[in-house]
């Protein structure tokens, strides 16, 4: 129906997600590394204790460097919402403008200030006052990464505004709707407490290298402690935000929710299934198994999507061919209503260029009618509607499955810290070695289940990927990809290695 | 003035900081004197001059397919 290069639209896709997870590589530990820089430095001043300052300087120093390495490449992101998201970010702008721009003086004001105070107003402020700018760096980072989720949340369930036929804008109508959304916070609560366990993780990683190599003993015990405790709160109340996020997913975008659980045909009491293998060849509608292997535990999906364990859990053949028994429409429903919007939607536009009052208010009171349906005017076929249930499905369980291991490992960690055992437990410190990498997994992969999973959309319902994009050339997006990834591929070298060297040195030198 | 001794005190005492600066900076310098300038302009602001230019533009874009099967 409509005539775009999927060749574009997939350069374009890949190269926004690319940058996004390159930026979300350094976004959690900056948001959770700098809580515990608070801690280490509240122990201190409560106990004098110039270990604890020691300690506090050194991780202080990795903080820097972490968000260093990661300061300005979101700006990346909103060059691609110019140039290859131009329809995009005409029609969200006026939705966006002013969380972002919050975020940005706040950011500003927060760094120039705090920030300076943080490093270099040791032995220049009094010792309260410079505990008090380390926890407003702290809260800081941490409120900036409300609005970026806020705008994220507002795409998955866009609310608090009404489309302007005649700018061709969302408008935002009710600024409060749209900040305590209730995706946005769910989104919220769930990332940044998913940060604070990956921040937790890295100091486990690095304390236990020191550990292993015998350096630094009683620095890293002292920071294991910190860093299990915070961790091991972290990662429980990342399960219950999971959770909530999971209920609101199931609410607002059930295609999602069906995804993320391979679910094809649906049911009251459905099972979430603990671990699975997908049936690649599986199509909506038809009679496959979706699944060539599968643990599921009864009635758990329904509990968690609808807070009733005898409840129906939608599945994809549902979403897409309607089940009138469950009063659920299906996509070819709605993509006819979509293309009536659009219809009226292109009436209006023509009776607005020819001057005619009368029609086009006409137009205007009809497109209304089915304006909500917009978005699946777009799609080709009802099957369009269903992201890549392989990659959704993989990437939730990875990260629920990781997710569940952390308060294990945080727990043992702390138990026998507090015991004076740890470094005994020879088997304990290469997982402690290896918790980051898998924190860093775990943090992708619930990346790649929130935005594959709501795929095809860019706006939930409103506007597909594929009319979001910029009719460019595919070579440009291509070149631009390349170039990205080779000076930004540098770049991270550069910075790690600077990580490592600081690591390698120490809290001494620091 | 001693705000200004107090960041330029910070400043000339950085350690690993300096490094990092230069980084910033080249990374700064590659995003914004090249790929924003030469790869990643603003396609609405450049190809077109006011608001409205542009807001035709994209509810032209929005209709095209409904133009089309009409």
């Amino acid at each position: 129906m409509i005539d775009v290069d999927p060749s574009l639209v997939n350069w374009s896709r890949a190269q926004f997600a690319f940058t996004a997870m390159y930026h979300w590589i350094f976004v959690p530990i900056t948001l959770g590394l700098s809580f515990l820089c608070a801690f280490f430095e509240t122990i201190y001043l409560k106990t004098g204790d110039e270990e604890w300052k020691k300690i506090t300087r050194f991780w202080m120093t990795l903080f820097g460097i972490n968000f260093a390495i990661g300061v300005a490449t979101g700006i990346i992101l909103e060059f691609e919402f110019g140039t290859n998201w131009s329809n995009y970010s005409w029609m969200v702008g006026d939705i966006f403008g002013a969380p972002l721009a919050i975020e940005g003086l706040f950011a500003f004001f927060m760094e120039a200030s705090f920030f300076a105070v943080m490093f270099f107003g040791w032995n220049r402020f009094s010792k309260g006052f410079h505990c008090f700018s380390t926890w407003m760096v702290a809260i800081g980072s941490n409120l900036s990464a409300v609005w970026i989720l806020v705008a994220n949340g507002w795409m998955q369930n866009p609310v608090g505004m009404a489309f302007n036929a005649d700018t061709a804008r969302f408008e935002m109508q009710n600024f409060t709707e749209v900040v305590f959304n209730p995706v946005a916070i769910s989104k919220f609560t769930h990332t940044s407490s998913s940060g604070f366990v990956m921040a937790s993780a890295f100091v486990l990683t690095v304390s236990c290298w020191y550990l292993i190599k015998g350096r630094h003993v009683q620095m890293a015990k002292k920071s294991i402690v910190v860093a299990s405790v915070f961790g091991l709160v972290a990662s429980l109340f990342v399960a219950f935000t999971g959770d909530e996020a999971a209920y609101e997913v199931a609410q607002k975008q059930p295609m999602k929710l069906a995804a993320m659980e391979g679910l094809y045909v649906g049911e009251r009491g459905a099972g979430l299934v603990a671990a699975g293998i997908i049936n690649s060849s599986k199509d909506p509608g038809d009679v496959q198994d979706a699944f060539l292997f599968e643990v599921k535990i009864p009635q758990l999906l329904s509990l968690l999507a609808n807070r009733e364990p005898g409840s129906f859990v939608p599945g994809i053949d549902d979403l897409v061919f309607g089940n009138t028994e469950e009063n659920i429409m299906g996509v070819n429903t709605m993509m006819e209503k979509g293309r009536v919007a659009l219809t009226d939607l292109a009436a209006f536009k023509n009776a607005k260029k020819n001057n005619n009052e009368d029609a086009t208010a006409v137009a205007l009171e009809r497109f209304k009618v089915n304006e909500k349906y917009m978005g699946y005017g777009y799609l080709d076929t009802p099957e369009e509607a269903v992201p890549p249930v392989s990659t959704v499905f993989y990437s939730f369980h990875i990260m629920a499955i990781l997710g569940s291991m952390f308060p294990v490992i945080f727990g043992a960690f702390l138990f026998f810290t507090l015991q004076g055992t740890v470094t005994e437990k020879r088997w304990l410190l290469p997982v402690g070695l290896f918790t980051g990498l898998l924190a860093l997994f775990a943090q992708q992969a619930g990346w790649v289940t929130a935005e594959v999973g709501r795929q095809p959309w860019a706006i939930q319902g409103l506007m597909p990927v594929k009319i979001a994009t910029t009719n460019l050339s595919v070579t440009s997006v291509q070149i631009t990809f390349a170039m990205f990834a080779a000076v930004f591929t540098l770049l991270l070298i550069a910075e790690i290695s600077i990580m490592l060297k600081a690591i390698a040195a120490g809290p001494e030198v620091h | 003035m001693k705000v200004f001794s107090f960041y330029r005190d910070g400043f000339a005492r950085m350690t690993v900081g300096k490094t990092l600066w230069k980084i910033i900076f080249i990374k700064l310098l590659v995003m914004f004197a090249v790929l924003k300038l030469f790869f990643f302009p603003n396609y609405l602001n450049t190809n077109f001059e006011t608001d409205k230019q542009r807001g035709d533009y994209v509810l032209e874009q929005l209709t095209r397919p409904a133009t089309n099967s009409n």
